[in-house]
């Protein structure tokens, strides 16, 4: 053997080694299968979405050790498996239940999926989440806020997001507060569009009143992706409430702003159920004839340099957009699915459910504003939780309340345009 | 009566008045060919974007934006008919229906990837803001839609009644074969009724962007509110989507006001129904 043959032996060795390697890492890869709403009336809110969950990829996939606590962050890969990259397969739902709950079938039949995320709107996820259930493939939501998602008695759904009934006790919190400041909030009036979401979160914040002995004064609901509505601005400026609470998606919420300032009515106070109020879209387009709305949120951007304002400038860099609340809960509940597959150290479902179950979060470990994430028998996070932010400039919320967590004094009344 | 139910009528009699400028178009097409043009919300849409557009590149109001938003939708028209309708004429009625319900896709998709998903709007108060009298509140932007669409009606009813244009092209829509012996070509008249009718909703596109919001999915909410208008109105009949969309749109403002809003649409497809169960053909149409 000549010194010629050796050497090309050698590279031919190192080739395969290098090639096997290469296909070692290829070999390890868990696909997710994550569902959104990417075209249709809330495309808007599934764009943001999918560039969020690429910047929490990135940060799962590549070593990202400046951002301190957060589990997954420090090396590159799932170390329960090896190194192994997460991938999500996404699937459009169409703002659609029937849709979303076809996707779920295809990403856990045809994709193999290792586990099911989404879906944004509460009637989407109601569908989709009963055929993982189904199949026994986990399910991660991390957005839809209708209480009745995790009373289904599932045992394969795990909700990260503070749901409806915590928000409806935080308004009323909320409410008593700016009442005791002066505020009158005596008559409440809800407004909502007629999907799971629209309904069913205008149950829970209405029963919530009831219960403290104030029961809604008025109840305007709407059909989703209205073409008008003045006749409900004009009848709350006919009723005048002193407190409209809004459960609106981005098109409607728009909508009602417009009609809002066009017909002159302003109530004392606007308080708005996240969804389409978060959407940078809504403050981009009429956030300046909004000013001093209210809203829920558990984002908060932090110090410069800090983890949170890391993440926020990664998804700037990603999406274009400013970190709102709804983008930022998704990527936190990515961040627990993901922990729980790296602590299962496989892709077998009982597994990860397991895992899930045993997940023990703390807030450091945490990019949002929860106490923490642990889940209870029906799979709802018991220690999610969130606080009331307001527009007052028209061009970026600030927390307000509660007053250990505000960075200014909740301003009143609603001043609009 | 009370003095908000004022406000309701106006505010309906408003929208109807822009039900029945972008509908109008759609109309103008099926009375000339017999043709349903499913991308027709997203011929609005596309007048919506060309406004929004005029105004950020160029800082251009209506006065620059509906113009040129006509415009570009009459070559878009045109180009749609020699790209797509002439051919599709020509095959079964569900060539037809799927070919524009294709096309709708295309132009809602080619928006959605240049422009992405998010929700635009024209600054609140591009054209004068709101006049106040008597307590009543109309928003300058809906009445210029509306006024423009009393202007566009008339002039296309006109222009089909009363000039040798209108006469070649209803001509042609009444008999092909018998037109062309006349020396009238089938092909251009359709052409510009093609032009007419897309450059029409272009048109009421850019004027409904100064008071709604701007989404590639846009044309699907506008898109069914057209359908109901033209079939009550009477397929091909100009004048009859004006009077049908007035109509919706009062008993639209009304029915959310006065019952509810969720039940409305209820109200608007009962009554639609019924009408329809007694008069086939709309308001004006011809059977």
């Amino acid at each position: 053997m000549t010194l010629k043959h050796v050497t090309g032996l050698l590279c031919a060795a190192a080739m395969s080694l290098a090639l096997a390697s290469g296909a070692r890492a290829e070999d390890k890869v868990v696909k997710i299968g994550v569902i959104l709403p990417m075209s249709g009336g809330t495309a808007s809110i599934g764009a943001h979405a999918k560039a969020a969950i690429e910047v929490a990829m990135d940060i799962i996939n590549n070593a990202h050790p400046e951002l301190g606590n957060l589990p997954l962050a420090k090396n590159a890969g799932l170390a329960g498996l090896g190194g192994a990259r997460i991938e999500a397969v996404f699937a459009d739902n169409q703002g659609n239940p029937a849709t979303g709950q076809n996707q779920a079938l295809r990403l856990i039949t045809e994709e193999k999926v290792a586990a099911v995320f989404g879906s944004y709107q509460s009637g989407v996820t109601l569908t989709s989440s009963a055929i993982a259930e189904k199949y026994g493939i986990p399910f991660l939501n991390s957005e839809s806020v209708a209480a009745n998602l995790t009373e289904r008695g599932f045992k394969w759904f795990f909700r990260t997001t503070p749901i409806a009934t915590d928000f409806a006790k935080a308004y009323v919190d909320f409410l008593a507060d700016m009442k005791a400041a002066g505020a009158k909030t005596d008559a409440i009036a809800l407004v909502h569009d007629n999907t799971e979401y629209g309904t069913s979160v205008a149950n829970t914040i209405s029963t919530a009143f009831k219960d403290k002995g104030q029961p809604v004064a008025l109840d305007v609901a709407y059909p989703v992706n209205a073409t008008d509505v003045q006749g409900q601005v004009l009848q709350l400026k006919d009723k005048k409430p002193d407190v409209i609470i809004m459960i609106s998606y981005t098109s409607d919420a728009i909508l009602f702003a417009k009609t809002m300032q066009s017909l002159d009515y302003k109530p004392a106070i606007l308080l708005a159920d996240d969804a389409g109020y978060s959407d940078p879209s809504f403050i981009k387009a009429v956030g300046k004839i909004s000013q001093g709305v209210f809203n829920r949120s558990s984002w908060a951007v932090g110090p410069s340099g800090s983890p949170t304002a890391i993440i926020a400038e990664m998804y700037k860099k990603k999406s274009g957009e400013e970190m709102d609340d709804t983008v930022g809960r998704q990527m936190q509940g990515f961040f627990v699915l993901a922990d729980a597959i790296d602590r299962a150290g496989s892709t077998e479902p009982a597994k990860i459910q397991a895992a899930l179950k045993a997940t023990d979060l703390k807030p450091e470990q945490l990019m949002m504003g929860y106490k923490g994430v642990k889940f209870d028998d029906k799979g709802q996070n018991v220690l999610a939780s969130g606080l009331i932010i307001q527009l007052q400039d028209g061009e970026n919320y600030t927390a307000v309340w509660p007053k250990a967590n505000a960075a200014k004094a909740p301003v009143l009344p609603y001043k609009g345009w | 009566m009370s003095f908000v139910l004022v406000q309701v009528i106006v505010g309906g009699l408003l929208l109807g008045a822009v039900y029945a400028l972008f509908s109008s178009g759609l109309t103008l097409v099926w009375g000339m060919m017999n043709i349903v043009n499913f991308a027709h919300g997203d011929f609005v849409m596309l007048g919506m974007y060309v406004a929004y557009v005029v105004y950020t590149l160029m800082g251009g109001g209506p006065l620059l934006g509906a113009p040129l938003a006509t415009l570009v939708l009459a070559t878009v028209g045109v180009v749609v008919y020699f790209a797509l309708i002439r051919d599709i004429m020509k095959g079964p009625m569900l060539a037809q229906i799927l070919g524009t319900f294709g096309l709708a896709l295309l132009l809602r998709y080619s928006v959605f990837w240049w422009f992405g998903a998010n929700f635009l709007s024209m600054p609140q108060d591009i054209v004068g803001g709101t006049y106040a009298f008597a307590g009543l509140r109309i928003e300058a932007s809906r009445l210029l839609a509306g006024v423009v669409a009393l202007l566009v009606t008339l002039g296309l009813h006109l222009l089909l009644t009363r000039t040798s244009l209108g006469s070649k092209m209803l001509a042609v829509a009444e008999d092909q074969t018998g037109a062309q012996l006349m020396g009238i070509r089938p092909d251009t008249m359709q052409a510009v009724a093609w032009a007419i009718a897309a450059g029409a909703t272009g048109l009421a596109g850019a004027l409904i962007a100064n008071f709604f919001y701007i989404v590639p999915t846009v044309g699907e909410t506008l898109g069914i509110v057209a359908f109901v208008t033209v079939s009550l109105g009477g397929f091909g009949s100009v004048p009859g989507a004006l009077v049908a969309g007035l109509m919706i749109g009062v008993i639209e403002s009304l029915s959310g006001y006065l019952i509810g809003a969720i039940y409305k649409d209820i109200v608007v497809y009962v009554l639609f129904l019924l009408f329809l169960w007694f008069r086939p053909q709309g308001l004006m149409g011809k059977t």
